[in-house]
Formats: structure tokens, C-alpha cells, sequence
């Protein structure tokens, strides 16, 4: 099976971190190319041309999401990088940012040049110590060969550029909640309109990007559209680095064409279920999407591929469940994680979260009774749509694929007066 | 401990860092704890009067990130991940396990004050799960019994390698370079070549346990 290493290529190399690395393996060929040869304008236009989407869960298109920024308006345009990696299962930015962190500082200067940005931030999720330390050293040494600091390629272009480290906020992953986190106050949503492309940081025209999405960047500038096409289907362009987790022979980080199957990716790359298990349900994009089934390992794994099979693509974060899993106890699990990480600024997603937890908890222990499914599904259709960001609507997914997928057995823990996995399946874990 | 003016310097230079000074209080709180080994009332009051903030202000953000805390961090802060991926493969038995060993609970800290317990949500390492952190560095491929034998030598004063990233330093230490006055040196030779720590096929980073800054 195909992989295809474009952002992932340079991963392998001896010391990959280091500018010397970098710049001997094409770096900052791209950033030269767009500042010396191209206008801003063209560089918006070849990443719209490239159908470039968002790679931070939303899969928004970039260059778009570019064009958006007001053009002479005087006033100073921020890029902010979302680095605040943290959707359940997702783990692609952070090895990117250790191996080949100087790929998104170079993203981040195209990305600034076409938008006219002249103070570029990283928002780095506070518990990545690792990737904050990488980081600091890619950054001094970009300024110290000029890549980044004043008259950039001698082009009359400065950037400067601030390492921004968070404190533990999942919400903050969210854009206009990192960009109040970024301001100083705590990480919460703001109101929408106006968008952060009119209003964003310190109420100046701002564009965030994900790590991901930034770093792709270069490969485009320096590859060409054409080439950056013929990866990817033609709605959903490029390359992807999923992250595969969970119940799988080799969990790691792929890097495979947008449109490549959920079987090809789980049972193939990477080497099927653990211990050669059943499968029983997988996530295509994190916790916040509607997990599936065995049923639907033939889904192409792209937006709209995804999006068929009534999910989300998310983060490309595929965690893997095999038949000793039980979904009561999963969806109890992560429904404490969003309680736990709801800002609290909504009362759906504040309460409802909290309730949530209540119902699948005692459902889990097998003291709950059929009321409880109508319960959670209806506390669920109150929270979608109607909580203030996306956070609600992620945290009903768990429950509602769960239930419509699986409601035999959240039946079979109230009629059973306990959990039916839990009786005859022993975590993989506690075997070792 | 009373706060320099060493501290009050680290904060002007932190505000020095943005174009609008109160961009400056997240790095200034994780400041505070370097010093303090917790977001102390006298930290509030540094951040507040460096910034021109009430201390309501500044409270209102510190109590809403899991990071800031609020009573003196053990000088090693144990974190278990039992999200999902963790959990699918032993997560919660070992968070369970190191609770009875240590006998302190979630956000409890042990009598000697050496060591803060908690459980963590997702770290964004599933493919290295189940992970266990100390102050923040990766432990991967963690068992109960493994997650044991890393607190018992932190308790004998021992600071065992990371799997992934720098030498274990103290909490707060870390939180120093969480402020932005780390050591800040681009990556020490010497430190194992990523290319023998991944996989040959190129891009499946799965199994990686490099050694020193140079692992994944």
C-alpha cells in the first residue's frame, strides 16, 4: 500500500530538527521562491489552487480562509498557529514539530508574507515541554540565518516570531477560545461574527491554522499545484498524516493520500487489529466524531467520503476498538473528558456534559433502566446545535453513534444489572 | 519564598515579548510557579500589579487551566493519561495501581512532597500509549508495574531518562522554561539520531522509543 511521505519525508533523516538538515534537504527554498518571485496575491491564489483544506478537524479551505484577511486597511494582520494538539487520539503535530519543525516556521513565513503579517505566533498546547524546547531552538536558529527578524531574502519583509505556550485547556484547540487564551484571559469562545479574519487577535485581522495545514504550505509553493493534486481526491487534495491508535498491530503516524480506505489504513498499514482481535468500532477523526463500525471499513477516508458514512474526518485521528470494548464504558469515559474540559460559558454544554457523565455512569455500573437512552439522546439533541462552539457538538458524537450503533448492549447493562464486557473480557493492557 | 526582583524582571521581559502587555500573563503565571511551586496570592499580586490587573483578574484565568495550581506542587508531578487510547491499553489499571502505591489520590500530593499525583486527559501520544509524565516528559509504552518502578526511583532521589525528550528536571524548573527561560540551546550533539529511533518504512513513527531530545 501506498504511503506517501511529503510532510512525513524528511522525518527519517539523521538530526532532521536542525537547519543544516533543513536547508541541505530544500528548506526555505519555498519561502524564497514565494518572497522573492511571487506577490501576496499570487501565493493565496496558488494555495486556493491547490484546494488546500484545513487539517485541524474543520477542513476549511486555507486559501480562502486567507482571502478573507482585508486588504490596505492599515491595521496590523495576524497568523496564529494552533498547535494546541489535544482531540483525543490525535497525535500528528507533535512529531512534527520534534522532527521537522523548521517545515511549519517556513509555512509560517509564506503563510505571513501572503497576508500581510508582520508578528506570527505558535500556540503551543503548555504540556508539549518537548516540542516547546525543539521549537525555541528551530526559531533562534531561523532568526539567526535570517529567515525570520527584518529584510527577510533582502526583500524589505520582517516577521517576528512568539512562542505562546498554553496551560492545559483542551477548548483552547478552538480558535477564537486560543485567541482569548493568546490575549491573556481564560480560554473561552467568542461570539461569531465577526470572524477572526476581521476581528481576531487584539481585534485585528487574523488567520489560525493549524500545524498541519501551515506546514503543507512549503510543499505546495515549492511542488506545484499539479503535483500537490494528483495526491488526494479532487474535493479532498494532498497527502494526510493520520494518527492510528488503539486495538492495532503498529499504531503510529501515517502519511497516506486523502481518499485511502479505512481498511487499507487499519488492517494494512497498520497491521490490522491487536493480537489478531475482532474489530468492533473506530474513530475516523478523534473522539468528537460519530465512531463506526466494522460495517464500514470501505469509507474512503476523506471529508466527503467520511462525511457519506454520516461522520467526520475531524483530525484524521483513527483510534481503534477491537470486540473486548465496551461502549457504555467508552462513551462514559470521554463524556468525563468533556465535562471536564467544557469552558462553562453555555449552559448545554456545561450541563449537559455533567448530566451525561451522571446517566452513563450508573448505567455502566447496571443501575440504570431504559429511560436513560431516551435521556442521553434527548440531553444530546439539546447540546448539538445549540451549545456555543463546537466542543458540545463533539461531545454528543461518542453517544449518539454509540447508541445508534451498539444499543443492544447499553440495553444489556441495565437488564443484565452490570457490564456484559466486563464479565468475560480482560483489558489488553492488564495482560501484560 | 518571597518573589524577586529577579521575577519582577522576568516579567517585564515576558510583557516585552507582545504587543499588548496582558498577552503576558499565561507565561507570567507558569513564571510564578517557578518560583513558587504554585500559583501563590503573592504570584497573583506580582501579576496583577506588573500588568495593572485586579487580582480578581488574574485569578478568574489562573483557576481556569488545569496547569496552574492552586496548593505547592510535589517536586515531581506524576500524570497518567487514561483517555481512550491509554485506556484501551491498560490506562486506568495503571493510574489505579500508582493510586494505591503512592496512597494519594487525583491532585493529591504525597507526604514527603516529593511526588503530585493526577490522572490526564489525552496527551497527545496515543501511539505511544498507555503514557505516564513527569513534569511534563514522556514515559511511553507504560505497564503498572514499569509506572511503579519510575515513581520508586524518583522517591530514592533518582531521575530516571525520559523516553522522549530532555533529562527529568524538577517541576519547577519546568515551569521555568514553560515561562520561556528554558535552556533554549538547539538540540545537543550527542543525542540519539531520530533515524535510529524510527522505523524504516519511512513515515510509521508507531514504535519510536528514541533516547535523549533526538527521539520523537
Amino acid at each position: 500500500m501506498p504511503l506517501t511521505p511529503v510532510l512525513t519525508k524528511r522525518w527519517t533523516l539523521d538530526q532532521p530538527w536542525t537547519i543544516q538538515t533543513y536547508e541541505a534537504n530544500e528548506g526555505y527554498a519555498a519561502a524564497r521562491k514565494a518572497l522573492t518571485e511571487m506577490q501576496p496575491l499570487d501565493v493565496i491564489g496558488m494555495v486556493k489552487d491547490s484546494g488546500l483544506r484545513g487539517r485541524g478537524g474543520a477542513g476549511f479551505p486555507t486559501g480562502m480562509k486567507w482571502d478573507f484577511i482585508p486588504k490596505g486597511d492599515g491595521k496590523p494582520h495576524y497568523l496564529v498557529v494552533n498547535a494546541d494538539e489535544g482531540e483525543p487520539g490525535t497525535c500528528k503535530d507533535t512529531p512534527l514539530m520534534m522532527t521537522d519543525p523548521h517545515s511549519l516556521l517556513e509555512g509560517m513565513v509564506i503563510a505571513s508574507y501572503a497576508i500581510g503579517c508582520n508578528h506570527a505566533f505558535i500556540y503551543l498546547r503548555g504540556e508539549l515541554v518537548h516540542a516547546g524546547r525543539r521549537l525555541e531552538a528551530a526559531i533562534a536558529e531561523a532568526y539567526a540565518a535570517g529567515y525570520l527578524g527584518t529584510n527577510i531574502f533582502g526583500t524589505g519583509y520582517d516577521l517576528e516570531l512568539t512562542l505562546h505556550r498554553g496551560a492545559g485547556a483542551y477548548i483552547c484547540g478552538e480558535e477564537t477560545a486560543l485567541l482569548d487564551s493568546l490575549e491573556g484571559y481564560r480560554g473561552q469562545p467568542r461570539l461569531r461574527p465577526p470572524f477572526p479574519a476581521i476581528a481576531g487577535l487584539y481585534a485585528c485581522p487574523t488567520v489560525v491554522n493549524n500545524v498541519e495545514t501551515i506546514a503543507s504550505v512549503p510543499f505546495i509553493v515549492g511542488g506545484g499545484v499539479e503535483w500537490w493534486k494528483s495526491m488526494g481526491t479532487e474535493k479532498s487534495p494532498g497527502p494526510k498524516i493520520f494518527s492510528v491508535s488503539g486495538h492495532v498491530e503498529r499504531p503510529g503516524q501515517y502519511e497516506v493520500p486523502l481518499g485511502t480506505t479505512a481498511r487499507e489504513l487499519i488492517m494494512d498499514i497498520a497491521g490490522g487489529i491487536k493480537g489478531g482481535g475482532e474489530l468492533k468500532a473506530w474513530t475516523p477523526g478523534g473522539s468528537s466524531t460519530p465512531m463506526l463500525t466494522a460495517e464500514h471499513l470501505d469509507t474512503t477516508l476523506d471529508f466527503e467520503g467520511v462525511a457519506a458514512a454520516g461522520s467526520l474526518l475531524g483530525t484524521a485521528a483513527i483510534m481503534v476498538m477491537d470486540q473486548s470494548v465496551c461502549i457504555v464504558k467508552t462513551c462514559l469515559r470521554l463524556t468525563e473528558f468533556y465535562a471536564h474540559e467544557s469552558c462553562g460559558k453555555c449552559t448545554p454544554c456545561r450541563e449537559g456534559t455533567y448530566w451525561m457523565v451522571q446517566i452513563l455512569d450508573r448505567l455502566e455500573r447496571g443501575v440504570g433502566d431504559e429511560s436513560d437512552i431516551t435521556t442521553l439522546l434527548d440531553t444530546c439533541d439539546n447540546i448539538f446545535g445549540r451549545s456555543f462552539c463546537a466542543l458540545g457538538d463533539g461531545a454528543t458524537s461518542p453517544i449518539v453513534s454509540g447508541i445508534k450503533y451498539f444499543r443492544d448492549e447499553f440495553v444489556a447493562h441495565y437488564e443484565q444489572g452490570g457490564c456484559p464486557i466486563a464479565a468475560d473480557a480482560v483489558p489488553v493492557g492488564a495482560q501484560s | 519564598m518571597p518573589l524577586t526582583d529577579q521575577t519582577r524582571a522576568r516579567a517585564r521581559e515576558i510583557v516585552a515579548r507582545y504587543p499588548k502587555a496582558r498577552s503576558a500573563l499565561l507565561p507570567m503565571l507558569h513564571l510564578v510557579q517557578s518560583e513558587e511551586g504554585f500559583v501563590s496570592a503573592e504570584g497573583v499580586g506580582l501579576c496583577a500589579e506588573v500588568l495593572g490587573l485586579t487580582k480578581a483578574e488574574v485569578g478568574a484565568v489562573a483557576t481556569f487551566y488545569t496547569m496552574y495550581k492552586r496548593r505547592p506542587c510535589g517536586d515531581f508531578l506524576v500524570s497518567v493519561c487514561t483517555n481512550l487510547s491509554c485506556q484501551l491499553l491498560g490506562g486506568e489499571q495503571i493510574y489505579a495501581e500508582l493510586k494505591a502505591h503512592l496512597g494519594v489520590g487525583h491532585d493529591e500530593t504525597t507526604e514527603d512532597g516529593t511526588i503530585t499525583f493526577e490522572h490526564a486527559e489525552c496527551l497527545a501520544a496515543c501511539d505511544f500509549a498507555p503514557v505516564v509524565t513527569v513534569n511534563y516528559e514522556f514515559y511511553d509504552f507504560q505497564t503498572p508495574e514499569s509506572a511503579k518502578a519510575l515513581v520508586e526511583a524518583i522517591q530514592r532521589g533518582e531521575r530516571p531518562k525520559p523516553t522522549r525528550g530532555d533529562d527529568l528536571v524538577t517541576f519547577r524548573d519546568i515551569e521555568a522554561q514553560l515561562a520561556g527561560f528554558g535552556p533554549g540551546a538547539p538540540a545537543t550533539p550527542g543525542s540519539a539520531p531520530a533515524a535510529t529511533a524510527l522505523r524504516a518504512e519511512g513515515v510509521s513513527v508507531g514504535s519510536t522509543s528514541g533516547t535523549g531530545e533526538g527521539g520523537l
